[in-house]
């Protein structure tokens, strides 16, 4: 992404962000609510449109992409609305659904790939029930195997460990991991990495729509460190305390 | 019931029957899913003002209602796309513009009067054409062809919008021909229960469907047999105890789907690993 502008409402959320994701790079774009993360990923791949600059998927732009198969997309939450049940099998089969051609039945390869995304993900003796019976993070397990059934070369991920429960955590790091040693490229928004933390090679900090760190990821440290720490102001620059400063010096 | 088909006007009027009660709700599962049940609704009451427009050109209502129920659909699901406030107050001047615009165009075609509107209204089954069910047959085909050949692909479509963006998928064009396709199927069912009951053959079918299983597909070939039980029955029994055929195949179909709430009530204790979040 060149540049890239976002106005959601006329409100800028973005505000000329250049990116560019290599491939087998593990990329966790980090922020606090509303620092424009989700706009980041969603505007990469061309889901929210750019006011100004330009986004390439794979060097091409967004309308004229055709390869959607290389890319896995996880949103933030399953959409169970509607009220017509799926079971988690349908769900995930239909992740297959860029690989498949309109006029054919799937097939064996499509039922294949369909088990080892369930089995990935721990699902597979819960195949037949409907998604809308499960828990946050069964749902967002049932997301990220859908995104597996594709077998895509890059994930984009947005917020999976948000409202999930340790287990779950510790197997999306589990899945991630694997992925990451089959060379696939990971992008992902989160607000806490936990437990994928040791996985990823590179973090993009976003503050008020821009990037303000991009490298490697930073280590939380003090009080930062800690799980269910208040980020009143995330990786912000300090002030110096200096002699006219109010603030008591620690 | 073989006595029932020893008329020619009963014979028909089953054959119609059964392709709308096989086509409306297997349309009708997207439908739900995608939280459009008035969808039918309002293109029921914007294909009013087809009806009379065929009335007033001279040509046959049926046709016209599809031009115009088509180009409500489309205008609806315009809406729908552009702005997700007031969607709901877009669809209700649509519904009343519809209605308005018939009885209008209505009063002012030579011999119509809100007596030729009532039969489009309520339905007509027991005078269906032979050249009537060529015209539904072809179009049930054409709904059923339409969910065979792009179902997968909907069904992405219907659970999230932005995953089917970023699949690939051509969305704009998935969900027109969402809207086009319950269009056609308003205009088949127009017929056998009246456009202000069309909606019911698309969702009430669905709804009971979804009482007794745990699967899309499951939902949406369950919701096709009861949808033809329910409009083969009702009318079958109006023939017997005579009252209009629209109204019991309704009736029927809503019966069913109280059966099956207390059924699935027994399925889902049945089943107690379900009901945990």
């Amino acid at each position: 992404m060149r540049g890239g502008q976002v106005h959601l409402d006329r409100r800028p959320v973005l505000r000329g962000v250049d990116l560019t994701v290599r491939s087998g790079e593990v990329v966790a774009v980090l922020g606090a609510n509303g620092s424009g993360k989700s706009t980041l990923v969603r505007a990469l791949l061309g889901l929210t449109p750019l006011s100004a600059g330009s986004t390439l998927l794979y060097g091409v732009p967004p309308a004229r992409f055709r390869q959607w198969w290389r890319i896995g997309y996880v949103p933030q939450r399953l959409s169970v609305g509607g009220g017509v049940p799926a079971t988690i099998r349908e769900v995930v089969a239909s992740g297959r659904i860029a690989r498949q051609s309109r006029f054919r039945l799937s097939g064996a390869a499509d039922a294949a790939a369909t088990d080892r995304a369930l089995e990935a993900v721990g699902m597979a003796d819960r195949a037949g029930d409907p998604v809308q019976a499960l828990s946050g993070g069964q749902q967002q397990r049932v997301l990220i195997a859908r995104a597996l059934a594709g077998e895509p070369d890059t994930f984009v991920m947005d917020e999976p460990t948000a409202g999930v429960d340790a287990a779950s955590q510790q197997l999306l790091a589990d899945t991630l991991a694997d992925l990451v040693s089959q060379g696939r490229t990971v992008v992902l928004v989160a607000h806490e990495l936990g437990p994928l933390e040791p996985l990823v090679t590179r973090a993009v900090v976003m503050q008020d729509g821009c990037v303000c760190h991009d490298g490697s990821p930073p280590k939380a440290v003090g009080a930062h460190a800690l799980p269910g720490h208040d980020h009143v102001h995330p990786h912000a620059p300090e002030k110096p305390v200096g002699p006219l400063d109010w603030r008591p010096i620690p | 019931m073989i006595d029932l088909l020893q008329f020619d006007f009963m014979q028909r009027a089953l054959i119609a029957a059964l392709l709308v009660g096989l086509a409306a709700p297997a349309i009708g599962t997207f439908i739900v899913q995608r939280r459009l049940a008035l969808l039918g609704d309002g293109i029921g009451h914007v294909a009013l003002t087809g009806v009379a427009l065929g009335f007033l050109t001279g040509t046959a209502p049926v046709l016209t209602a599809v031009v115009v129920s088509i180009l409500g659909a489309v205008a609806i699901e315009l809406v729908r796309e552009r702005g997700r406030t007031g969607g709901d107050v877009a669809l209700a001047l649509l519904f009343y513009g519809g209605i308005a615009g018939g009885v209008l165009l209505i009063s002012l075609a030579p011999g119509g009067s809100n007596a030729t509107l009532m039969s489009y209204l309520f339905g007509s089954i027991s005078s269906v054409t032979v050249q009537d069910v060529w015209v539904i047959a072809l179009l049930a085909a054409a709904v059923l062809g339409v969910v065979t050949i792009f179902g997968r692909e909907l069904f992405v479509l219907c659970q999230d919008e932005e995953v089917a963006r970023a699949s690939g998928l051509p969305v704009r064009f998935l969900s027109l021909l969402i809207a086009v396709t319950a269009a056609l199927t308003v205009v088949i069912a127009m017929r056998v229960v009246g456009l202000l009951l069309v909606s019911a053959l698309m969702v009430v079918p669905v709804a009971t469907g979804q009482q007794l299983t745990r699967g899309f597909r499951s939902t949406m070939l369950l919701a096709m047999l009861f949808g033809m039980i329910a409009t083969v029955g009702g009318l079958s029994s109006s023939f017997y105890i005579e009252v209009p055929p629209g109204a019991l195949i309704v009736l029927v179909a809503l019966g069913g789907f109280a059966l099956a709430l207390t059924l699935g009530r027994f399925v889902r204790r049945s089943r107690p690993r379900e009901s945990q979040p």
